[in-house]
């Protein structure tokens, strides 16, 4: 089964669990699956059924935004990471992808 | 400056950094200026500090985003070795606080949060803060030479 690596932010959500298993054969399959068990993570990871701007999800090595998005396939194996973006500075440009 | 009161979480145990991870930080700051510069420090159970150089996709004066797939490299590491972890940015005009963005964006609780300043062209300096909950809370930086970097 996939395994989700889950941020420090968001393992308020999963009991403190670093790592999370969930099944599905797309990320978006393995995000339904995990969010019925942990009902908090739908809001801190979603807005309008999409990954917020400042969450980047990997599969293994892959920044989901440039396979296929949520539709991106899985395998058993994969481990997939949630990984908020680390940024800052003075002004903010148009970031909201 | 905005008025921060400490959070029940931070701690103002001092971040301790070795003085030649303080050299790199400032030279790496210098090398792409005035552009900002990123990255990551794993901070080993002996003190020992292990560097990762992260690429600013922005390549701005004014903003940082640390290139995704070097972050998840990083970052995949220093949790699995059960590391500490700091986070890194420059300021090349202002000084070494968090801006409101820096706070809005601050997604990482366990961090801390260190600032290079270039302001003071001869004065270099580095703050740590712990940045929890939108609440800035600064902790004393304790200058050791007691590590190469990596």
């Amino acid at each position: 089964m996939p395994l989700v690596r889950i941020p420090t932010v968001l393992r308020k959500h999963t009991d403190g669990a670093a790592k999370v298993e969930a099944d599905g054969a797309t990320v978006g399959e393995v995000f339904d699956q995990l969010v019925a068990r942990h009902p908090g993570l739908g809001d801190d990871l979603f807005a309008d059924g999409q990954v917020r701007g400042f969450i980047n999800v990997y599969v293994d090595d892959e920044d989901i935004r440039y396979v296929s998005g949520l539709d991106t396939p899985v395998e058993d194996d994969t481990e997939v990471a949630i990984m908020p973006a680390v940024a800052g500075g003075a002004e903010l440009p148009s970031v909201g992808r | 400056m905005v008025q921060q009161t400490p959070s029940r979480t931070a701690t103002t145990q001092p971040f301790v950094l070795d003085q030649a991870t303080f050299d790199l930080l400032v030279e790496r700051a210098w090398s792409d200026f005035p552009y900002e510069v990123c990255g990551l420090l794993g901070v080993r159970e002996d003190g020992r500090i292990v560097h990762f150089a992260i690429d600013n996709a922005e390549r701005s004066m004014t903003f940082y985003s640390m290139e995704p797939k070097q972050l998840l490299r990083a970052m995949r590491e220093i949790e699995d070795e059960g590391w500490g972890l700091a986070i890194y940015h420059s300021h090349t005009h202002t000084e070494a606080y968090p801006s409101a963005t820096d706070i809005r964006l601050a997604a990482y609780p366990e961090a801390t949060y260190l600032i290079v300043t270039l302001q003071d062209r001869d004065h270099p300096e580095i703050r740590a803060f712990d940045i929890v909950d939108g609440e800035v809370t600064e902790k004393p930086l304790e200058i050791r030479g007691l590590s190469e970097p990596t």
